[in-house]
């Protein structure tokens, strides 16, 4: 046997060994970190919602909570549907191509049915919940205000169907759930529209 | 009597180096003997760190971490646990207290240059903890559950949400729900009580530990291990215990004098240390009118707010955000000056100095104040002065005039 070290053996040995142990690690990792995902309880309360919407009085807005979020129903006057497409120049996204919506709701009215917007009550900017401003000229925001919704956190300004302003901080429109009609004056919020009919 | 506990140590640092660590970082460790006022928030940083631990663990015993108890058992501690609004109000005003001391403390080693070589690594272990504690104190500020806290939580959470791709799963990750919820306060207060308070610990040793290594730098900025005695003692040296240890004790007496003031006069200075709207519960379907962060956290959120969102996404300014806290570790390698101290540095570095510090308190203002005119503008003239600060600093500090620095330390 001979008394010189094998250097280059020993080499391979450690990189082996090393690399060995990183294998173990990585894998020793995914329990600890899958852990942070949401649980199994926490995915069952967050399952779909059913709202009766049938009562809503025409230019009302009905505030409910899904997944500790508010989901905004509005009732849309054939007026207020009317006057949507007149300031399409105003905002950053009209078509909506940069926002996040079921493909059900990619339209003009960014709705299934244009009467009734349902809509996710969270700016797109940093997660505040934006208010109702839905008077025309409202006092704070301006005579040229045509109704819509209001940031008060940073000031980001909607129209009727959610769709971002020109030159406010949040960048997209506010973001459409899934939704489905399961008739004419119930909604159930957190399935798509296909997967019930 | 003296004999057997002279026999008692020799029993111990048989088995244990309690006398030689005693000797290399107390009695024998030399430390420049021209230490200024600046040289208190080191030592004071320190006993807050041990404040915030006690006080935490005091509150940790009558505290409860789950969304429907936690807000009522704040107010439980305010009211009904013996001393308990005492414990609570300094470990509140202790967090203040605790960013205040950081600032200064990093603000001295910008005055002195105690970023420069040698002491690069002892700097980066300062940012980490700086960044530790901006974690620390964020995941604190949940746990009274009030409706600030929640919605302070919601923004900063959100901010992971902007990077493309990763975003929406990595905030579920982080939240372990579709929001901020019970799940994810009970996993704030683990990290909060736990994970980071250990490194925490961690890191103000490897801190101390680095700063022994190279020893300390002084208001001449000039290295006193220069110039050393026959003993191989620098002569400008002197032993941190009794002569410093009996000098931060002087200056922790005035810290807690100012401390106290504030735990029993003005515990919640205003609004600025305990915000109005953290008063009632907290309410996922209810945002405060005017969301701010606390004080300490906002000269940040005014640089973010100071980015607008462009190509359809809000990235840019969590990206600047971060790139404002991560250009800290650089400063070492930044500055290229040939004299550490300001004492000796040219009218260039005095003047960008005293308007990064001017800026940054005004950058502060801005986060406080609600995203209108003129704090915007105000905000983007802070951010850009922030970045050209530190990424000029190698030109401007190279082209200053400088002043001779001494051979040895002046008093």
């Amino acid at each position: 046997m001979s008394q010189e070290v094998d250097r280059g053996r020993r080499q391979l040995l450690t990189v082996a060994t090393t690399l060995t142990g990183a294998v173990g690690v990585a894998f020793a990792a995914v329990p600890f970190l899958a852990s942070w995902k949401p649980s199994a309880r926490a995915k069952a309360l967050g399952a779909p919602v059913e709202i009766d919407v049938g009562k809503l009085e025409p230019g009302a807005m009905l505030k409910i909570e899904w997944r500790g979020k508010p989901v905004f129903v509005v009732r849309r006057t054939p007026g207020m549907i009317e006057k949507l497409a007149a300031i399409d120049g105003l905002l950053a996204d009209p078509g909506s191509e940069r926002s996040r919506q079921p493909d059900y709701a990619k339209n003009q009215t960014r709705a299934v049915n244009p009467e009734y917007f349902v809509v996710l009550g969270v700016c797109t900017h940093l997660g505040c919940v934006p208010m109702s401003r839905f008077d025309p000229g409202d006092a704070e925001l301006g005579a040229d205000w045509p109704g819509g919704f209001y940031c008060p956190c940073h000031g980001s300004k909607f129209d009727l169907s959610g769709r971002v302003y020109k030159g406010v901080p949040a960048p997209t429109n506010l973001e459409v759930p899934p939704y489905t009609f399961v008739d004419t004056g119930h909604v159930v919020i957190g399935v798509d529209q296909e997967r019930i009919a | 009597m003296a004999g057997k506990l002279a026999a008692l140590g020799a029993w111990i640092d048989a088995r244990f180096p309690m006398t030689t660590l005693w000797k290399e970082h107390l009695s024998e460790y030399y430390a420049p003997k021209n230490f200024n006022f600046w040289y208190y928030f080191g030592s004071i940083a320190l006993f807050v760190l041990a404040l915030q631990i006690v006080t935490g663990i005091y509150l940790t015993m009558s505290y409860k971490p789950s969304a429907s108890e936690a807000f009522g058992s704040v107010e439980y501690i305010m009211r009904d646990v013996e001393w308990g609004w005492l414990i609570r109000y300094l470990h509140s005003t202790g967090a203040s207290a605790f960013f205040i001391v950081v600032y200064l403390h990093m603000f001295r080693a910008l005055l002195y240059g105690s970023h420069r070589r040698p002491r690069e690594l002892l700097w980066i272990f300062g940012v980490l903890i700086y960044l530790a504690l901006m974690a620390e104190a964020f995941m604190g500020y949940l746990l009274p559950w009030g409706n600030m806290s929640y919605w302070g939580a919601q923004v900063i959470v959100s901010l992971f949400g902007a990077f493309p791709l990763i975003g929406d799963s990595l905030v579920e990750w982080i939240r372990g729900d579709y929001f901020i919820s019970d799940i994810t306060l009970n996993r704030f207060f683990a990290l909060h009580v736990a994970a980071l308070p250990l490194v925490l610990i961690f890191l103000v040793i490897a801190h101390i530990l680095a700063l022994h290594e190279v020893g300390s730098n002084n208001p001449d900025g000039i290295e006193i291990k220069k110039n050393k005695g026959p003993d191989g003692i620098p002569l400008d040296g002197i032993p941190f215990h009794p002569y410093y240890t009996v000098k931060d004790i002087y200056g922790l007496g005035v810290f807690l004098l100012l401390l106290a003031a504030v735990v029993f006069f003005a515990p919640e200075m205003g609004g600025l240390f305990l915000e109005a709207a953290n008063f009632e519960p907290a309410n996922p379907l209810l945002t405060p009118e005017h969301i701010a962060p606390v004080w300490y956290f906002t000269p940040y959120y005014a640089i973010l707010r100071a980015v607008p969102a462009f190509a359809g996404t809000q990235v840019w300014g969590v990206l600047v955000m971060f790139a404002a806290i991560l250009l800290l570790f650089f400063v070492p390698w930044l500055d290229r000056a040939p004299v550490s101290s300001i004492r000796y540095r040219g009218p260039l570095y005095k003047i960008a100095l005293i308007l990064f510090a001017a800026s940054f308190i005004m950058l502060g203002y801005c986060g406080l104040m609600p995203a209108v005119q003129p704090f915007k503008a105000l905000s983007v003239i802070g951010t850009a002065y922030y970045f050209a600060f530190f990424l000029l600093m190698p030109w401007y500090t190279r082209i200053d005039s400088h002043r001779p620095e001494p051979l040895r330390v002046r008093l």
